[in-house]
Protein backbone atom coordinates (compact mmCIF):
# COMPACT_ATOMS: atom_id res chain seq x y z
CA UNK A 1 0.00 0.00 0.00
CA UNK A 2 1.27 3.51 -0.77
CA UNK A 3 1.47 5.74 2.20
CA UNK A 4 -1.22 8.73 1.58
CA UNK A 5 -0.05 12.35 2.72
CA UNK A 6 -3.00 15.83 3.19
CA UNK A 7 -1.25 18.38 1.87
CA UNK A 8 -4.33 21.10 1.87
CA UNK A 9 -7.59 21.56 3.44
CA UNK A 10 -10.37 23.89 3.41
CA UNK A 11 -13.96 24.74 5.26
CA UNK A 12 -17.07 27.13 4.56
CA UNK A 13 -19.01 29.17 7.11
CA UNK A 14 -21.10 26.99 8.93
CA UNK A 15 -24.46 28.79 10.02
CA UNK A 16 -28.19 27.34 10.28
CA UNK A 17 -28.65 28.76 6.82
CA UNK A 18 -26.56 29.67 4.02
CA UNK A 19 -27.29 31.35 0.89
CA UNK A 20 -24.98 29.41 -1.34
CA UNK A 21 -26.23 26.33 -3.05
CA UNK A 22 -24.81 23.11 -2.44
CA UNK A 23 -22.66 23.61 -5.30
CA UNK A 24 -21.42 26.28 -4.68
CA UNK A 25 -20.37 25.89 -1.21
CA UNK A 26 -18.70 23.09 -2.57
CA UNK A 27 -16.73 24.98 -4.58
CA UNK A 28 -16.19 27.51 -2.05
CA UNK A 29 -14.51 24.57 0.28
CA UNK A 30 -12.90 22.67 -2.74
CA UNK A 31 -11.04 25.64 -3.74
CA UNK A 32 -9.93 26.79 -0.48
CA UNK A 33 -7.89 23.19 -0.37
CA UNK A 34 -7.00 23.21 -3.68
CA UNK A 35 -5.46 27.07 -3.31
CA UNK A 36 -3.83 25.80 0.26
CA UNK A 37 -2.03 23.13 -1.30
CA UNK A 38 -1.44 24.74 -4.78
CA UNK A 39 -2.92 21.81 -6.27
CA UNK A 40 -5.13 23.25 -9.60
CA UNK A 41 -8.20 20.94 -11.05
CA UNK A 42 -6.10 19.63 -14.21
CA UNK A 43 -3.63 18.47 -11.19
CA UNK A 44 -6.42 16.01 -9.48
CA UNK A 45 -6.89 12.56 -10.79
CA UNK A 46 -10.03 11.34 -8.72
CA UNK A 47 -12.95 13.64 -6.98
CA UNK A 48 -14.43 12.18 -4.06
CA UNK A 49 -17.83 13.43 -2.64
CA UNK A 50 -19.25 12.91 0.95
CA UNK A 51 -22.94 13.62 1.41
CA UNK A 52 -25.39 12.60 3.95
CA UNK A 53 -29.10 11.61 3.76
CA UNK A 54 -30.64 13.18 -0.24
CA UNK A 55 -33.86 13.87 1.46
CA UNK A 56 -32.34 17.24 3.29
CA UNK A 57 -31.87 18.62 -0.10
CA UNK A 58 -34.96 17.12 -1.87
CA UNK A 59 -32.54 16.22 -4.37
CA UNK A 60 -32.20 12.26 -4.94
CA UNK A 61 -28.47 11.24 -6.61
CA UNK A 62 -27.06 14.39 -5.08
CA UNK A 63 -23.98 13.40 -5.19
CA UNK A 64 -24.66 14.39 -9.22
CA UNK A 65 -26.10 17.91 -8.51
CA UNK A 66 -23.03 18.34 -6.64
CA UNK A 67 -20.36 17.07 -8.85
CA UNK A 68 -19.92 20.65 -11.06
CA UNK A 69 -18.96 22.08 -7.52
CA UNK A 70 -16.43 19.53 -6.71
CA UNK A 71 -13.96 19.87 -9.40
CA UNK A 72 -15.59 16.70 -11.09
CA UNK A 73 -16.37 17.24 -14.30
CA UNK A 74 -14.80 14.50 -16.87
CA UNK A 75 -13.00 12.67 -13.52
CA UNK A 76 -13.59 9.58 -11.87
CA UNK A 77 -16.17 10.31 -9.31
CA UNK A 78 -17.92 8.74 -6.47
CA UNK A 79 -20.47 10.08 -3.92
CA UNK A 80 -20.67 7.88 -1.01
CA UNK A 81 -22.34 8.46 2.50
CA UNK A 82 -23.19 7.05 5.51
CA UNK A 83 -25.03 9.12 7.55
CA UNK A 84 -23.19 10.82 10.24
CA UNK A 85 -20.11 8.97 9.78
CA UNK A 86 -19.67 10.16 6.36
CA UNK A 87 -17.41 13.12 7.61
CA UNK A 88 -14.52 10.68 7.97
CA UNK A 89 -15.88 8.05 5.01
CA UNK A 90 -15.13 9.75 2.37
CA UNK A 91 -11.71 11.01 3.20
CA UNK A 92 -11.09 7.36 4.00
CA UNK A 93 -12.13 6.54 0.73
CA UNK A 94 -10.05 9.15 -0.44
CA UNK A 95 -7.10 7.17 1.10
CA UNK A 96 -8.18 3.83 -0.50
CA UNK A 97 -8.24 5.87 -4.15
CA UNK A 98 -4.40 6.78 -3.55
CA UNK A 99 -3.32 3.88 -1.12
CA UNK A 100 -4.21 1.56 -3.96
CA UNK A 101 -2.03 3.14 -6.73
CA UNK A 102 -5.38 4.03 -8.44
CA UNK A 103 -4.74 7.50 -8.32
CA UNK A 104 -1.86 10.02 -7.19
CA UNK A 105 -3.79 13.18 -5.76
CA UNK A 106 -7.54 13.13 -5.12
CA UNK A 107 -10.01 15.82 -3.59
CA UNK A 108 -12.39 14.84 -1.25
CA UNK A 109 -15.67 17.08 -0.66
CA UNK A 110 -17.92 16.78 2.17
CA UNK A 111 -21.43 19.14 1.57
CA UNK A 112 -24.50 19.47 4.12
CA UNK A 113 -27.14 21.97 2.96
CA UNK A 114 -29.74 20.73 5.90
CA UNK A 115 -31.36 24.22 5.89
CA UNK A 116 -33.59 23.54 2.42
CA UNK A 117 -35.66 20.98 4.65
CA UNK A 118 -38.92 22.28 6.11
CA UNK A 119 -40.24 22.96 8.59
CA UNK A 120 -36.68 21.51 9.83
CA UNK A 121 -34.12 18.83 8.98
CA UNK A 122 -36.02 16.14 11.39
CA UNK A 123 -38.90 16.17 8.89
CA UNK A 124 -36.38 14.29 6.75
CA UNK A 125 -34.72 12.46 9.37
CA UNK A 126 -38.32 10.80 9.75
CA UNK A 127 -37.81 8.93 6.82
CA UNK A 128 -34.51 6.72 8.16
CA UNK A 129 -36.75 4.78 10.70
CA UNK A 130 -38.07 1.71 9.97
CA UNK A 131 -40.95 1.62 8.25
CA UNK A 132 -42.73 -1.18 9.72
CA UNK A 133 -42.04 -1.02 13.59
CA UNK A 134 -40.63 2.43 14.50
CA UNK A 135 -42.48 4.72 11.88
CA UNK A 136 -46.12 4.56 12.67
CA UNK A 137 -44.78 5.61 17.12
CA UNK A 138 -44.04 8.94 15.37
CA UNK A 139 -40.77 9.02 16.49
CA UNK A 140 -38.24 12.09 16.92
CA UNK A 141 -34.49 11.65 15.80
CA UNK A 142 -33.29 12.94 19.00
CA UNK A 143 -35.28 10.03 20.68
CA UNK A 144 -32.23 7.38 19.56
CA UNK A 145 -29.86 9.91 21.35
CA UNK A 146 -31.86 10.17 24.23
CA UNK A 147 -32.25 6.42 24.67
CA UNK A 148 -28.80 5.71 24.67
CA UNK A 149 -27.58 8.90 26.71
CA UNK A 150 -29.95 7.42 29.19
CA UNK A 151 -28.78 4.12 28.99
CA UNK A 152 -25.05 5.04 29.39
CA UNK A 153 -25.60 7.34 32.07
CA UNK A 154 -28.19 4.76 34.43
CA UNK A 155 -25.63 1.74 33.63
CA UNK A 156 -22.81 3.82 34.65
CA UNK A 157 -23.92 5.92 37.02
CA UNK A 158 -22.81 9.58 35.16
CA UNK A 159 -24.33 12.88 36.09
CA UNK A 160 -25.69 15.02 33.67
CA UNK A 161 -23.35 17.81 35.29
CA UNK A 162 -20.16 16.19 34.17
CA UNK A 163 -21.94 15.45 30.75
CA UNK A 164 -22.36 19.07 30.54
CA UNK A 165 -18.73 19.54 30.73
CA UNK A 166 -18.58 18.75 27.33
CA UNK A 167 -20.40 21.22 25.70
CA UNK A 168 -18.73 23.45 27.85
CA UNK A 169 -15.42 23.03 26.41
CA UNK A 170 -16.59 22.58 23.11
CA UNK A 171 -18.03 25.40 23.19
CA UNK A 172 -15.59 27.73 24.10
CA UNK A 173 -12.87 25.68 22.11
CA UNK A 174 -14.99 26.68 19.08
CA UNK A 175 -14.32 30.46 19.59
CA UNK A 176 -11.61 31.77 17.07
CA UNK A 177 -12.74 29.55 14.10
CA UNK A 178 -14.20 31.64 11.20
CA UNK A 179 -16.36 29.42 10.26
CA UNK A 180 -18.08 28.09 13.89
CA UNK A 181 -21.58 28.87 14.56
CA UNK A 182 -21.96 28.10 18.18
CA UNK A 183 -18.93 29.74 20.04
CA UNK A 184 -19.57 30.89 23.74
CA UNK A 185 -16.47 32.03 25.51
CA UNK A 186 -18.73 32.90 28.82
CA UNK A 187 -20.90 29.35 28.67
CA UNK A 188 -21.23 27.22 31.96
CA UNK A 189 -22.25 24.10 33.41
CA UNK A 190 -25.53 25.74 34.74
CA UNK A 191 -26.73 27.30 31.42
CA UNK A 192 -26.00 24.06 30.01
CA UNK A 193 -28.41 22.34 32.61
CA UNK A 194 -31.13 25.11 32.72
CA UNK A 195 -31.47 24.93 28.95
CA UNK A 196 -35.11 23.71 27.41
CA UNK A 197 -35.73 20.36 27.72
CA UNK A 198 -35.78 18.62 24.49
CA UNK A 199 -36.21 14.56 25.11
CA UNK A 200 -35.12 14.12 28.07
CA UNK A 201 -31.99 13.71 29.69
CA UNK A 202 -31.35 15.65 25.88
CA UNK A 203 -31.30 19.31 26.95
CA UNK A 204 -30.93 22.16 23.77
CA UNK A 205 -27.52 22.79 24.99
CA UNK A 206 -26.25 19.25 25.16
CA UNK A 207 -27.08 19.03 21.28
CA UNK A 208 -25.15 20.54 18.11
CA UNK A 209 -27.31 22.63 15.71
CA UNK A 210 -28.32 22.03 12.00
CA UNK A 211 -26.02 23.54 9.74
CA UNK A 212 -25.13 24.33 6.66
CA UNK A 213 -21.68 23.87 4.98
CA UNK A 214 -18.91 22.21 3.26
CA UNK A 215 -15.42 20.95 3.93
CA UNK A 216 -12.74 19.82 1.74
CA UNK A 217 -9.07 17.55 1.53
CA UNK A 218 -6.65 17.57 -0.83
CA UNK A 219 -4.72 13.73 -0.61
CA UNK A 220 -1.79 12.35 -2.36
CA UNK A 221 0.72 9.90 -2.60
CA UNK A 222 3.88 10.41 -0.17
CA UNK A 223 5.65 10.95 -3.40
CA UNK A 224 3.41 13.77 -5.29
CA UNK A 225 3.40 15.35 -1.36
CA UNK A 226 7.45 16.12 -1.74
CA UNK A 227 6.34 18.20 -4.42
CA UNK A 228 4.49 20.18 -2.61
CA UNK A 229 5.21 20.86 1.06
CA UNK A 230 8.06 19.74 3.17
CA UNK A 231 6.26 18.71 6.04
CA UNK A 232 3.43 16.65 4.81
CA UNK A 233 0.82 14.64 7.18
CA UNK A 234 0.16 11.12 7.00
CA UNK A 235 -3.17 8.95 7.09
CA UNK A 236 -1.58 6.00 8.88
CA UNK A 237 -4.66 3.72 10.11
CA UNK A 238 -8.20 3.79 8.58
CA UNK A 239 -11.07 1.94 10.06
CA UNK A 240 -14.93 1.37 9.57
CA UNK A 241 -17.29 -1.14 11.09
CA UNK A 242 -21.05 -1.49 11.44
CA UNK A 243 -23.41 -3.32 13.83
CA UNK A 244 -26.92 -4.56 13.30
CA UNK A 245 -29.15 -1.99 12.68
CA UNK A 246 -31.71 -4.04 15.05
CA UNK A 247 -30.53 -1.51 17.47
CA UNK A 248 -33.41 -2.46 19.84
CA UNK A 249 -31.83 -5.96 20.13
CA UNK A 250 -28.15 -4.31 21.38
CA UNK A 251 -26.95 -3.10 24.68
CA UNK A 252 -26.46 1.18 23.54
CA UNK A 253 -24.20 1.82 26.54
CA UNK A 254 -21.11 1.11 24.76
CA UNK A 255 -20.16 1.35 21.00
CA UNK A 256 -18.40 -1.83 20.21
CA UNK A 257 -18.52 -0.81 16.50
CA UNK A 258 -16.20 2.71 16.99
CA UNK A 259 -14.06 0.10 18.80
CA UNK A 260 -13.91 -2.80 15.99
CA UNK A 261 -12.98 0.28 13.63
CA UNK A 262 -10.64 1.86 16.26
CA UNK A 263 -8.42 -1.22 16.26
CA UNK A 264 -8.85 -1.36 12.15
CA UNK A 265 -7.01 2.21 12.27
CA UNK A 266 -4.67 1.29 15.08
CA UNK A 267 -3.18 -1.88 13.77
CA UNK A 268 -3.18 -0.59 10.43
CA UNK A 269 -1.19 2.68 12.25
CA UNK A 270 1.40 0.61 14.16
CA UNK A 271 -0.53 2.02 17.43
CA UNK A 272 -0.35 -0.65 19.72
CA UNK A 273 -1.72 1.31 23.27
CA UNK A 274 -3.67 4.38 22.00
CA UNK A 275 -4.02 5.51 25.99
CA UNK A 276 -0.06 6.00 25.45
CA UNK A 277 0.41 6.86 21.92
CA UNK A 278 -2.71 9.32 20.70
CA UNK A 279 -1.30 12.75 21.18
CA UNK A 280 -4.95 14.67 21.09
CA UNK A 281 -8.87 12.96 19.61
CA UNK A 282 -11.65 14.14 17.64
CA UNK A 283 -14.04 12.04 18.12
CA UNK A 284 -17.77 13.13 16.97
CA UNK A 285 -19.62 14.86 19.00
CA UNK A 286 -23.08 15.64 17.64
CA UNK A 287 -24.15 15.73 21.55
CA UNK A 288 -22.30 16.15 24.53
CA UNK A 289 -22.29 12.40 25.91
CA UNK A 290 -21.44 11.35 22.20
CA UNK A 291 -18.10 12.72 22.90
CA UNK A 292 -17.32 10.78 26.20
CA UNK A 293 -19.15 7.77 24.56
CA UNK A 294 -16.75 7.91 21.71
CA UNK A 295 -13.65 8.31 23.70
CA UNK A 296 -14.40 4.89 25.26
CA UNK A 297 -15.50 3.53 21.96
CA UNK A 298 -11.93 4.76 20.58
CA UNK A 299 -10.13 2.87 23.61
CA UNK A 300 -8.54 5.91 24.65
CA UNK A 301 -10.01 5.50 28.25
CA UNK A 302 -12.16 2.71 29.95
CA UNK A 303 -15.68 2.21 30.13
CA UNK A 304 -17.25 4.82 31.86
CA UNK A 305 -13.90 6.71 32.53
CA UNK A 306 -14.29 9.54 29.89
CA UNK A 307 -16.59 11.86 32.37
CA UNK A 308 -13.77 11.43 35.22
CA UNK A 309 -11.11 12.64 33.01
CA UNK A 310 -12.95 15.51 31.78
CA UNK A 311 -14.01 16.22 34.81
CA UNK A 312 -10.22 16.35 35.94
CA UNK A 313 -9.46 18.35 32.84
CA UNK A 314 -7.65 15.42 30.91
CA UNK A 315 -9.43 16.71 27.35
CA UNK A 316 -8.89 20.46 27.57
CA UNK A 317 -6.70 21.70 25.08
CA UNK A 318 -3.65 22.34 27.19
CA UNK A 319 -4.58 18.75 29.17
CA UNK A 320 -2.71 15.75 28.31
CA UNK A 321 -5.17 14.43 26.14
CA UNK A 322 -7.14 17.01 24.38
CA UNK A 323 -10.39 16.57 22.87
CA UNK A 324 -12.11 17.86 20.16
CA UNK A 325 -9.79 21.37 20.35
CA UNK A 326 -11.44 22.51 16.70
CA UNK A 327 -14.52 23.11 19.13
CA UNK A 328 -16.26 20.38 17.46
CA UNK A 329 -19.76 19.82 16.32
CA UNK A 330 -21.09 21.25 19.76
CA UNK A 331 -18.92 24.66 18.76
CA UNK A 332 -18.19 24.77 15.20
CA UNK A 333 -22.12 23.24 13.85
CA UNK A 334 -23.20 20.40 12.44
CA UNK A 335 -23.79 20.02 8.66
CA UNK A 336 -23.23 16.46 8.53
CA UNK A 337 -20.78 14.92 6.14
CA UNK A 338 -19.11 18.55 6.28
CA UNK A 339 -17.92 17.78 9.84
CA UNK A 340 -15.09 16.76 7.92
CA UNK A 341 -13.94 20.03 8.33
CA UNK A 342 -13.18 19.47 12.15
CA UNK A 343 -12.96 15.93 12.21
CA UNK A 344 -10.29 15.26 9.54
CA UNK A 345 -9.12 18.63 8.55
CA UNK A 346 -8.64 19.43 11.93
CA UNK A 347 -6.11 17.35 12.46
CA UNK A 348 -4.06 18.07 9.44
CA UNK A 349 -4.23 21.87 10.80
CA UNK A 350 -3.24 20.61 14.20
CA UNK A 351 -0.46 18.33 13.20
CA UNK A 352 0.98 20.61 11.34
CA UNK A 353 0.90 23.27 13.52
CA UNK A 354 -1.40 25.71 11.41
CA UNK A 355 -4.38 25.87 14.08
CA UNK A 356 -3.22 29.10 15.01
CA UNK A 357 -5.88 29.97 18.25
CA UNK A 358 -6.50 26.78 18.54
CA UNK A 359 -3.28 25.25 18.44
CA UNK A 360 -2.64 22.52 21.02
CA UNK A 361 0.39 23.55 22.42
CA UNK A 362 2.29 20.65 23.38
CA UNK A 363 3.46 19.67 19.68
CA UNK A 364 0.86 17.06 18.70
CA UNK A 365 2.20 13.65 16.73
CA UNK A 366 -0.50 11.37 16.57
CA UNK A 367 -4.17 12.18 16.35
CA UNK A 368 -6.99 10.53 15.68
CA UNK A 369 -10.46 11.21 14.14
CA UNK A 370 -13.78 9.66 14.19
CA UNK A 371 -17.25 9.74 12.96
CA UNK A 372 -20.49 7.73 13.85
CA UNK A 373 -23.30 7.22 11.69
CA UNK A 374 -26.41 5.47 10.41
CA UNK A 375 -28.85 4.12 12.95
CA UNK A 376 -26.59 4.25 15.82
CA UNK A 377 -24.19 1.33 13.90
CA UNK A 378 -21.47 2.81 11.94
CA UNK A 379 -17.98 3.84 13.29
CA UNK A 380 -15.32 5.84 11.22
CA UNK A 381 -12.22 6.13 12.16
CA UNK A 382 -8.92 7.84 10.92
CA UNK A 383 -5.36 8.10 12.48
CA UNK A 384 -3.13 10.60 11.48
CA UNK A 385 0.51 11.22 12.39
CA UNK A 386 3.15 13.81 11.27
CA UNK A 387 6.16 13.17 9.02
CA UNK B 1 -27.51 38.91 4.80
CA UNK B 2 -23.72 38.96 5.87
CA UNK B 3 -20.70 37.90 3.54
CA UNK B 4 -18.01 36.86 6.56
CA UNK B 5 -14.56 36.76 5.52
CA UNK B 6 -13.13 37.03 9.40
CA UNK B 7 -9.45 36.30 8.78
CA UNK B 8 -7.53 34.77 11.93
CA UNK B 9 -3.99 33.46 12.43
CA UNK B 10 -4.36 30.14 11.75
CA UNK B 11 -6.19 27.69 9.35
CA UNK B 12 -8.74 27.63 8.24
CA UNK B 13 -7.75 31.39 7.09
CA UNK B 14 -11.05 32.73 6.68
CA UNK B 15 -14.65 31.07 5.90
CA UNK B 16 -16.43 31.82 3.27
CA UNK B 17 -20.10 31.62 3.11
CA UNK B 18 -23.20 34.09 3.00
CA UNK B 19 -25.59 34.02 6.55
CA UNK B 20 -29.09 34.08 5.85
CA UNK B 21 -30.88 35.42 9.01
CA UNK B 22 -34.72 34.64 9.93
CA UNK B 23 -35.00 38.30 9.31
CA UNK B 24 -33.72 38.33 6.01
CA UNK B 25 -36.68 35.57 5.25
CA UNK B 26 -39.20 37.32 6.94
CA UNK B 27 -38.63 40.38 5.31
CA UNK B 28 -37.96 38.47 1.80
CA UNK B 29 -34.42 40.18 1.89
CA UNK B 30 -33.63 36.16 -0.54
CA UNK B 31 -36.27 34.68 -2.66
CA UNK B 32 -36.42 30.85 -2.80
CA UNK B 33 -38.25 28.41 -4.93
CA UNK B 34 -40.58 25.85 -2.96
CA UNK B 35 -41.82 22.16 -3.55
CA UNK B 36 -43.83 20.00 -1.68
CA UNK B 37 -43.47 15.97 -2.83
CA UNK B 38 -46.50 14.19 -3.22
CA UNK B 39 -45.13 10.35 -2.99
CA UNK B 40 -46.22 7.52 -1.05
CA UNK B 41 -45.51 4.05 -0.49
CA UNK B 42 -46.72 1.27 0.65
CA UNK B 43 -44.36 -1.51 2.25
CA UNK B 44 -44.53 -5.20 1.88
CA UNK B 45 -43.77 -6.54 5.76
CA UNK B 46 -42.26 -9.73 4.59
CA UNK B 47 -42.91 -13.04 6.51
CA UNK B 48 -40.97 -12.30 9.59
CA UNK B 49 -42.42 -8.60 10.07
CA UNK B 50 -46.29 -10.30 8.58
CA UNK B 51 -46.33 -12.74 11.06
CA UNK B 52 -45.07 -10.80 13.75
CA UNK B 53 -47.72 -8.46 13.06
CA UNK B 54 -50.54 -10.89 12.57
CA UNK B 55 -50.01 -12.12 16.15
CA UNK B 56 -50.54 -8.63 17.62
CA UNK B 57 -53.67 -8.70 16.11
CA UNK B 58 -54.20 -11.38 17.96
CA UNK B 59 -52.82 -9.73 21.15
CA UNK B 60 -50.00 -11.69 21.05
CA UNK B 61 -46.33 -11.07 20.55
CA UNK B 62 -44.13 -13.74 18.78
CA UNK B 63 -40.43 -14.19 18.34
CA UNK B 64 -38.20 -16.38 16.25
CA UNK B 65 -35.40 -18.74 17.62
CA UNK B 66 -32.02 -19.13 16.48
CA UNK B 67 -30.51 -22.21 17.65
CA UNK B 68 -26.91 -21.60 16.93
CA UNK B 69 -26.41 -18.27 19.00
CA UNK B 70 -29.09 -19.96 21.30
CA UNK B 71 -31.14 -16.09 20.70
CA UNK B 72 -34.82 -15.65 20.96
CA UNK B 73 -35.47 -12.85 19.23
CA UNK B 74 -38.01 -9.99 18.71
CA UNK B 75 -39.16 -8.71 16.66
CA UNK B 76 -38.62 -11.61 14.85
CA UNK B 77 -36.67 -12.38 11.66
CA UNK B 78 -36.20 -14.86 8.94
CA UNK B 79 -32.20 -15.16 9.39
CA UNK B 80 -30.14 -14.75 12.33
CA UNK B 81 -27.49 -11.44 11.29
CA UNK B 82 -25.15 -12.55 13.58
CA UNK B 83 -24.74 -16.83 12.78
CA UNK B 84 -26.03 -15.98 9.09
CA UNK B 85 -28.18 -18.83 8.95
CA UNK B 86 -31.95 -18.92 8.49
CA UNK B 87 -33.80 -18.86 11.88
CA UNK B 88 -35.13 -22.33 13.54
CA UNK B 89 -38.64 -21.46 15.22
CA UNK B 90 -41.62 -19.02 16.15
CA UNK B 91 -41.98 -18.65 19.88
CA UNK B 92 -45.01 -17.17 21.62
CA UNK B 93 -43.81 -14.71 24.07
CA UNK B 94 -44.86 -12.98 27.14
CA UNK B 95 -46.82 -9.48 26.52
CA UNK B 96 -44.57 -8.04 30.01
CA UNK B 97 -40.72 -7.19 29.87
CA UNK B 98 -38.59 -4.80 31.72
CA UNK B 99 -37.53 -1.21 30.40
CA UNK B 100 -34.06 -1.07 28.90
CA UNK B 101 -34.11 2.25 28.22
CA UNK B 102 -36.10 5.50 28.07
CA UNK B 103 -36.72 9.38 27.13
CA UNK B 104 -38.96 11.91 28.09
CA UNK B 105 -40.12 13.43 24.82
CA UNK B 106 -41.27 17.19 24.70
CA UNK B 107 -40.93 17.33 20.61
CA UNK B 108 -42.87 16.27 18.15
CA UNK B 109 -41.79 14.42 14.90
CA UNK B 110 -40.79 17.92 12.95
CA UNK B 111 -39.05 19.09 16.04
CA UNK B 112 -41.97 21.34 17.08
CA UNK B 113 -42.86 21.95 21.24
CA UNK B 114 -45.10 19.90 22.83
CA UNK B 115 -46.37 20.62 26.46
CA UNK B 116 -47.44 16.86 27.42
CA UNK B 117 -44.40 14.76 26.96
CA UNK B 118 -44.75 11.68 25.18
CA UNK B 119 -42.78 8.53 27.35
CA UNK B 120 -40.92 6.48 25.04
CA UNK B 121 -38.48 3.91 25.66
CA UNK B 122 -36.84 0.19 24.72
CA UNK B 123 -38.71 -2.52 26.10
CA UNK B 124 -37.22 -6.07 26.34
CA UNK B 125 -39.78 -8.68 26.46
CA UNK B 126 -40.01 -11.76 28.58
CA UNK B 127 -39.15 -14.23 26.71
CA UNK B 128 -36.95 -13.32 24.57
CA UNK B 129 -33.13 -13.11 25.23
CA UNK B 130 -31.57 -10.64 27.22
CA UNK B 131 -32.02 -6.71 25.89
CA UNK B 132 -34.54 -8.42 22.82
CA UNK B 133 -37.10 -5.42 22.67
CA UNK B 134 -38.84 -3.15 20.57
CA UNK B 135 -39.58 0.69 21.46
CA UNK B 136 -43.12 1.64 22.73
CA UNK B 137 -44.65 4.36 24.43
CA UNK B 138 -45.31 4.27 28.22
CA UNK B 139 -48.38 5.55 29.63
CA UNK B 140 -50.43 4.79 33.41
CA UNK B 141 -47.28 6.30 35.06
CA UNK B 142 -46.02 9.98 36.06
CA UNK B 143 -42.55 10.73 33.89
CA UNK B 144 -40.73 11.00 37.23
CA UNK B 145 -41.91 7.09 37.60
CA UNK B 146 -40.19 5.87 34.87
CA UNK B 147 -37.14 4.13 35.56
CA UNK B 148 -34.66 1.89 33.76
CA UNK B 149 -35.07 -1.45 34.88
CA UNK B 150 -38.28 -1.12 35.74
CA UNK B 151 -41.10 -4.02 34.70
CA UNK B 152 -44.13 -3.30 32.24
CA UNK B 153 -46.96 -4.69 30.75
CA UNK B 154 -48.66 -4.37 27.28
CA UNK B 155 -51.87 -2.78 26.78
CA UNK B 156 -53.52 -3.30 24.22
CA UNK B 157 -56.64 -2.31 22.19
CA UNK B 158 -59.64 -4.01 22.17
CA UNK B 159 -59.91 -6.72 19.46
CA UNK B 160 -62.02 -4.47 17.10
CA UNK B 161 -59.58 -1.82 17.06
CA UNK B 162 -56.52 -3.68 16.04
CA UNK B 163 -55.49 -4.18 13.06
CA UNK B 164 -52.18 -5.85 12.91
CA UNK B 165 -49.62 -2.77 13.76
CA UNK B 166 -47.41 -1.92 16.25
CA UNK B 167 -49.97 0.19 17.64
CA UNK B 168 -52.29 -2.08 18.55
CA UNK B 169 -50.44 -2.46 21.27
CA UNK B 170 -51.51 1.23 23.26
CA UNK B 171 -48.66 1.44 25.13
CA UNK B 172 -46.73 -0.11 28.23
CA UNK B 173 -47.79 0.61 31.51
CA UNK B 174 -45.99 -0.24 35.11
CA UNK B 175 -46.60 -4.16 36.12
CA UNK B 176 -48.50 -4.67 38.82
CA UNK B 177 -48.67 -7.39 41.41
CA UNK B 178 -50.92 -10.23 40.15
CA UNK B 179 -50.18 -9.01 36.91
CA UNK B 180 -48.98 -12.07 34.40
Amino acid sequence: MNRVAVIGGGMTLFRRRLLETGKELSFLAAKMAMEDSGIEKKDLDMVVMGSAPDAFDGIHMKGENLLDGAAATNKPYVRLFNGGGTGVFAPIAGWWHVASGVADTVLVVCEEKMSSCFPHPQTAFQHIWDPILDRPLHPNLVWLFAMEMNRYMTMHNIKKEDIALVAVKNKRNAVGHPSAQLPDEKITVEDVLNSEIMAWPVQRLDISPPSDGASALILCSEDRAKQYTDDPIFIDGVGWNIDSTMWTNRDLYFPRYVANAAKMAYKMADIHDPKKEIDFAEPYDPFDYKELHHLEGLLLCDKGEAPILTREGVTQRDGKLPVCPSGGLLGVGNPIAATMGQKVCELYWQLSGKAGKRQIPTDPQVGVGQAWGDIMQMGTVIVMRRG
Amino acid sequence: MMTIKSKTEGYPRYAPGTHVSGRDISNKNVTYSWWEPEVQYSWSLGPAYGRFLQELKKGKIIGRSCKKCERVIVPPRMFCEYCYRSTDEWIYLKDTGKVETFSISYLDPNARRIKEPILIGVISIDGASPMHGFMHYFNDMKPEDLKIGMKVKAVWKSEKERTGSITDIKYFKPMNEGDK
